[in-house]
């Protein structure tokens, strides 16, 4: 056990080594682009979104919970790059041929991102505070909304690994990643309420997980623990069953290129 | 010969979803010698390497490293082998001392541990000065010397080296050739592939003549090329003449004293009993033909004739002179 828990705090620390060297993508990384979604979508729209339809006192408001959602989402369909920089020039190899357990790699590219995305959150979160979103639930639905965001991202991440190391080259996996992020975005209640789409898309919307993360965060952020409570429970069970999904499915990837 | 074994290698074949990339290889390596795999690319050196450390599952066959099956006892093979893969596998983002604190941990050192051998391998390469450098600051050169600081971290008994010189300048190849005959003095047993005749030739004690995924012959360079036996003769012709090549072929091939031909891109290669008796039986049915030689030369057999001998083609294509304008 301490060998693990060696093999996993090196690689660990690995990323985030990286990530300090660039010192533009940390900057671009704390500050990114989501931040400009809330700030410009979120200020953009105050007027043109009808209080009445988004239920709440701000566009910005509204937009929060869709903007935290939209970080882990992307956060974790990008979980996998470094891997599939590794897999490409051989150091995941050169990792191979020492004696770790092939499982440290993944598990410490799961810590990675989930702390940088937890970081992200909280930049968010307090970026709309200041322009006036206090959550209802306060540090404690901080702190759910925290969990939610981990449970969303790890399925999230298994699969971007997944897709890193059964790609034939990276172009295919940028092409699936593109695919992927915007219907997930614009098919869920990230930017206007399911009650305020057209029939067919509010039908698909209900089948994306990222829908009942995002009305799980939604009321914590606006209403308060008395609405928010049964769509935490929701969430949470439809996560676990996600992610079991979703680590089942890259078990197969992760095995065949780890031997 | 009774020398410990370090290496046993039986049948191993491996398959990549419908590609035969090696074919029932067999061989042996031997405590504290530098093993060749000599081929050109494609030929499955890299197949062989990966699976001996235990990166690729075979898929007929098996193999042992210091008696622990490369299958079963996956752990217990990586943790006494180093790996100098053929890429740069090099995280541009670290610094040379992190790569190596890095690896220190994936081989469970205690931390001064890992200190402690960091500057022994740095002294070994000779990268003292730019350990704390970040890697994509550094030349061709000084990454394969981390490379192989990589390798040499575990304080291994079996170093695998993939194409250690590959792309390298003139001065670093010797340097690194230094190193790896400096390794094999500290009783390293050394596992390398190339797919350059001079590199095999004067480095490995040993090699296995590896092509399309079979090995075509075994031994040190000095019995490979003994065992060809006979002389190399080898005649270039003028451009006018390289249609009447076949002609001459034919002619020659009746020669007793001629043993094989190979045409080359311009003109032919003559395997002999002794270019004594040869060459004058040549001459003559040269100019019987009325063909212009342009250059005639002979000579003991080369490990590239050895390669030729075996395999039926060069190791690296040659392509016929275009005209230069
Ligand atoms: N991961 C792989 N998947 C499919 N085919 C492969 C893979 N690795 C190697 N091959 C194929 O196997 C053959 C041998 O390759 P390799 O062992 O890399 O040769 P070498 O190192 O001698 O150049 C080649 O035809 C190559 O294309
Ligand atoms: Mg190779």
């Amino acid at each position: 056990m301490p060998e693990y828990l060696q093999e996993i705090t090196a690689l660990t620390m690995r990323w985030v080594r990286r990530l300090s060297r660039e010192k533009f993508s940390m900057l671009f990384t704390l500050v990114q682009p989501m931040l400009f979604w809330l700030i410009f979508f979120g200020n953009l729209f105050q007027r043109a979104a009808d209080a009445q339809v988004v239920q709440a006192p701000s566009y910005i408001s509204f937009l929060a919970a869709g903007v935290v959602v939209m970080t882990v989402l992307n956060n974790g369909l990008a979980g996998g790059v470094d891997l599939l920089f590794d897999k490409e020039n051989g150091f995941l190899e050169r990792l191979m041929a020492t004696p770790i357990r092939r499982t440290s790699i993944v598990l410490s590219r799961f810590l990675f991102v989930m702390t940088i995305t937890s970081l992200q959150v909280l930049v968010i979160l307090g970026v709309a505070f200041l322009f006036g979103v206090r959550p209802a639930t306060g540090l404690a639905g901080v702190a759910v909304i925290l969990f939610i965001g981990l449970l969303f991202g790890v399925g999230l991440t298994a699969i971007s690994m997944a897709l890193a190391f059964s790609v034939k080259s990276h172009g295919d996996f940028f092409s699936v990643l593109g695919f992927l992020s915007l219907p997930m975005i614009f098919l869920s209640s990230a930017l206007v309420p399911l009650a305020a789409m057209p029939t067919w898309m509010s039908v698909l919307a209900r089948f994306n997980p990222m829908t009942w993360a995002i009305d799980a965060v939604r009321p914590l952020i606006l209403s308060g623990w008395a609405d928010a409570l049964p769509r935490v429970g929701l969430v949470v069970m439809i996560m676990v069953a996600f992610d079991a999904l979703c680590l089942y499915g890259s078990a197969r990837a992760f095995r065949r290129a780890m031997g | 010969m009774d020398r410990a074994v370090t290496i046993e290698v039986s049948k191993l074949g491996k398959v990549y979803d419908g590609l035969t990339a090696i074919t029932d290889l067999s061989f042996q390596v031997f405590a504290g010698e530098i093993f060749g795999l000599l081929g050109p690319n494609g030929a499955g050196k890299s197949t062989t390497l990966r699976i001996l450390i235990t990166v690729v599952r075979p898929t007929a066959g098996h193999a042992t490293v210091l008696g622990h099956d490369v299958t079963t006892e996956t752990d217990r093979v990586r943790s006494l082998i180093g790996y100098v893969p053929q890429e740069r596998a090099i995280d541009r983002f670290l610094t040379g001392r992190e790569h190596l604190l890095l690896l220190g941990a994936l081989y469970h050192l205690p931390k001064h541990e890992t200190i402690r051998r960091i500057e022994e391998v740095l002294k070994l390469v000779d990268l003292e000065a730019q350990a704390d450098r970040l890697a994509r600051t550094y030349s061709g050169g000084m990454k394969r010397k981390l490379d192989i600081a990589c390798g040499l971290l575990p304080n291994p008994r079996v170093l695998f080296l993939d194409e250690p010189t590959l792309g390298l300048d003139v001065q670093s190849r010797l340097r690194i050739w230094d190193y790896v005959r400096g390794l094999r003095a500290r009783g390293i047993t050394i596992v390398m592939t190339t797919n350059y005749l001079d590199e095999a030739d004067q480095l490995c004690d040993r090699l296995a003549i590896i092509d399309g995924g079979r090995i075509k012959t075994i031994g040190s360079p000095t019995e490979l090329k003994a065992a060809l036996g006979g002389d190399v003769v080898s005649l270039t012709v003028g451009a006018a003449e390289i249609p009447r090549l076949t002609t001459l072929a034919s002619a020659l091939k009746g020669l007793p004293a001629i043993r094989a031909i190979r045409p080359t891109a311009s003109g032919m290669e003559l395997r002999v009993e002794s270019s004594e008796k040869a060459l004058p039986a040549v001459l003559e049915t040269v100019s019987r033909l009325a063909i212009r030689l342009e250059f005639i030369e002979y000579h003991r057999p080369r490990l590239e004739d050895v390669f030729v001998a075996h395999t039926g083609h060069a190791i690296r294509e040659e392509f016929p002179k275009t005209e230069e304008p």
